[in-house]
């Protein structure tokens, strides 16, 4: 199992809920895992309803079964910060550079150089070992940028590596590329029975293989259930209006006659039905593209009552049993 | 009949009583002559590209001419529209109905080829070539964090300054947070503003005798930590870089300074795209706050996806009641209802009703089949295989009751949209919101994108019919 397990997906498919839950289904009895979020939006927070995450690694939950989950919001210029102290001391130098703008040229200007850090402190986390040797954290979990910039994000440190041709920052995207391309990596993506994110997916994953980085698994999100199958549906198109409006009756919602109130549900129920067959058809057709990938594939459902804390634990049950850990 | 509840009573009177006062007009919106500028904003996933380029078509065929600029649509999106060649050129949208004097254009935001053409507009020759050949430049226009920003602006100041057009729908880069395309211009002027450009620049002036007066102790050390940072050979690439670009950064903060303002005036309307999911509407509360905090001018809310239904008088509690009542046949049997109506005066004719009186008849050995298992017919209700064939009306039961599970879903769906979106409101009431129907699948064409220009349009998503109003 890959220590270092990268989840991204595309805006809207629930990518940092999967990441979460991933992390939390990761962390059996004994074991602890970092989550680390790297775009600033503190959505980690949000889910554990938590106050804001400062540039600190916190203990954020108790996975079921005892483990621990801690969660880390890199801030590139902290880690540049950071950086720069732990490899030139450089004291009041680094708040010089502040006040001249270079940390934020470094980190938001300067080509690459944020993503080199905010992969870099991932990787620190995964290779870091306490006094008696043992890794600190089991697994890191990383809720990434969405498909779209995902290669780039982790490769960017091969293009570092080939802009800063000498130097620390040449040495660290090299060390960092090392681990991203080992298998100590595994790139998830999340997506939804959906053609864009599906199209997304595919495209993503043979960019993902284009830059040999580890592809792991896809994991289709919000997955609705299945309330009528195929031949159902079929045979839900030929009802007779008639015979649907006494069923109706039959069970209480009022008459089937004509402009009852039984007789009135008959049409909306047969138009939500026929919604449901189309998208239904559409679903199947994506479930169909994802199984040509070659991935190992991944079904959660959408919660009927919104995402919650429970609701990220029901995912983590829901992960562990479909033995993702 | 007349002992059962009146399903009004469990409606939600809620639903209706929190919808936000102020809807959004989207046609006097984009058909306002003064309208220049709209501004597609929110979240990934939300739908934002498709809403600008619905925009565009309907407001080309209301007759404005439009030009449609789009970071980075999907790619059926973008051949819907004919721009899937990726030029970095406005190109005319095919099939739009022109008979009201309208054009649509549109185009793909190449940035990179942006950046290069502002180089070459405005650096002699044998600079510009210095600058394009610059490793840094390369990988800097090649699109690492906030160049899209950039140039996306640029772009955008491009388009309005050669006033070709009486609109421009600009849709935002799928930005690692909403706030970037603000803030590009801002930062790209402090950054030029910034003692940081003197340093980078005075080593590359070292070589002339003045050179030195810039030189003071404390920035030797700082090109000297630079130097330790980022290697030798990258700080001198970035060196040369800033040096060849120098003469044109003032230029650079000019238009970005210019596009700003452009933002804010009020030719200008922002549009935050949502769907009705916790975390897009999270993002366009913090999107209309931070708007507002830079007067920039907001038309609304487009709120994408919201589901509705025909029937949504009847609560899924009570419909999900009414589904186990016809899965289990033994309850049906004990309704005294169902014998009534089945030999009502106005269901005798009708043919498909072989089986009424066979009701009687049905054993009662299904009833330990669990109530949430809807199987298909091609799986009747026995597990036990007991029964062959199954009875006609216990399959009309079951499809039955399958439809009102699918309408329960749909009413927690509903209810969930709501609870979100009124939570949205109760924060921001003075924004007008319009609400566009959720669509089975995706757009993949000018008809489809008609239709969810006419969505747009309408007051309210338009829903199957209602039918249970009395």
């Amino acid at each position: 199992m890959s220590r270092l397990q990268v989840v991204s997906g595309k805006g809207g498919t629930g990518k940092t809920t999967v990441a979460a839950a991933l992390a939390l289904a990761l962390t059996t009895q004994g074991k602890r895992t970092l989550l680390v979020e790297v775009e600033g939006r503190q959505g980690i927070a949000q889910l554990f309803e938590t106050e804001a995450l400062p540039y600190e690694e916190r203990k954020i939950a108790v996975a079921p079964g005892g483990g621990e989950v801690y969660a880390l919001a890199i801030d590139p210029e902290l880690a540049l910060l950071d950086y720069l102290q732990m490899f030139y001391k450089l004291g009041s130098a680094g708040r010089a550079l502040r006040k001249l703008g270079a940390i934020d040229f470094a980190t938001t200007i300067a080509p690459g150089v944020r993503d080199v850090l905010l992969t870099g402190k991932a990787c620190e986390a995964v290779r870091r070992k306490d006094k008696s040797g043992r890794f600190v954290y089991d697994y890191v979990v990383m809720d990434a940028p969405p498909t779209g910039r995902i290669t780039r994000f982790l490769n960017v440190n091969d293009e570092v590596a080939g802009l800063a041709k000498i130097g620390p920052i040449h040495h660290q995207a090299q060390a960092v590329m090392r681990v991203l391309k080992s298998p100590e990596t595994a790139v998830h993506l999340v997506t939804l029975l959906e053609e864009m994110p599906v199209q997304e997916t595919a495209d993503g994953i043979a960019e993902l293989r284009g830059a040999r980085l580890p592809v792991g698994r896809v994991i289709v999100n919000m997955v609705r259930p299945e309330v009528l199958d195929a031949s159902a549906l079929e045979l839900v198109a030929a009802l007779p209006r008639s015979s649907v409006a006494r069923a109706l009756s039959s069970a209480g919602l009022g008459g089937a006659r004509r402009g009852g109130h039984a007789e009135r549900l008959v049409e909306p129920l047969l138009a939500q039905a026929e919604e449901y067959a189309e998208r239904y058809a559409l679903e199947t057709e994506q479930r169909a593209v994802l199984a040509d990938l070659d991935v190992p594939l991944h079904e959660l459902p959408l919660l009927a009552e919104g995402m919650d804390l429970a609701g990220l634990y029901a995912l983590a049950r829901e992960l562990r049993e479909q033995d993702v850990s | 009949m007349s002992r059962r509840p009146e399903p009004a009573q469990t409606h939600d009177p809620a639903r209706h009583h929190l919808s936000p006062t102020r809807t959004l007009a989207i046609d006097p919106l984009i058909e306002d002559p003064e309208t220049r500028i709209v501004v597609c904003c929110g979240s990934g996933g939300v739908g934002k590209t498709t809403t600008a380029a619905a925009l565009g078509l309907r407001a080309a065929e209301r007759g404005r001419k439009v030009v449609v600029l789009t970071i980075d649509p999907a790619r059926r999106l973008a051949q819907s529209m004919g721009i899937d060649s990726l030029d970095n050129t406005p190109r005319r949208v095919k099939g739009v109905d022109d008979s009201a004097g309208g054009e649509l254009h549109a185009m793909m935001l190449d940035m990179k080829r942006t950046f290069d053409e502002i180089v070459e507009a405005h650096a002699d020759p044998e600079r510009a070539a210095a600058i394009l050949g610059n490793p840094f430049y390369q990988s800097l226009s090649a699109g690492f964090a906030g160049t899209q920003e950039y140039m996306a602006m640029e772009k955008l100041g491009q388009l309005r300054s050669r006033d070709e057009w009486d609109l421009i729908v600009v849709d935002t880069p799928p930005s690692r947070s909403a706030l970037d395309f603000l803030d590009a211009p801002k930062r790209l002027g402090s950054f030029l503003d910034g003692k940081l450009i003197r340093v980078l620049l005075a080593p590359a002036k070292v070589g002339g005798r003045a050179g030195m007066k810039f030189l003071n102790v404390g920035m030797s050390m700082m090109t000297g930590v630079l130097g330790k940072v980022l290697g030798g050979q990258l700080l001198k690439d970035v060196q040369t870089f800033v040096a060849a670009m120098d003469s044109m950064f003032g230029g650079f903060r000019t238009r970005a300074d210019a596009t700003y303002k452009l933002l804010q005036a009020p030719g200008t309307a922002f549009l935050v795209v949502a769907a009705p999911e916790r975390d897009a509407l999270r993002e366009a509360a913090y999107f209309v706050e931070r708007l507002a905090a830079e007067d920039m001018p907001l038309a609304g809310l487009v709120l994408n996806r919201v589901h509705g239904s025909g029937a949504d008088r009847l609560s899924a509690e009570r419909a999900l009641a009414a589904a186990e009542n016809l899965e289990d046949p033994r309850i049906v049997d004990q309704e005294d209802g169902k014998a009534g109506l089945r030999n009502s005066p106005e269901t005798h004719g009708s043919s498909d009703s072989p089986a009424a009186s066979a009701t009687a008849g049905t054993p009662a050995q299904e009833a330990g089949t669990p109530a949430q298992d809807v199987p298909g017919p091609g799986s009747p209700a026995t597990a036990d295989g007991t029964e062959a064939a199954e009875d006609p009306e216990r399959s009309v039961d079951r499809l039955t009751a399958a439809l009102l599970r699918l309408h329960a879903e749909r009413m927690q769906l509903l209810s969930r949209e709501q609870r979100t979106r009124d939570r949205f409101t109760a924060l921001h009431p003075e924004v007008a919101v319009t609400e566009v129907a959720a669509l089975p699948g995706d757009v993949h064409d000018l008809t489809g994108l008609r239709d969810i220009g006419e969505r747009l349009a309408a007051d309210r998503p338009e829903l199957p019919e209602t039918s249970w109003h009395t």
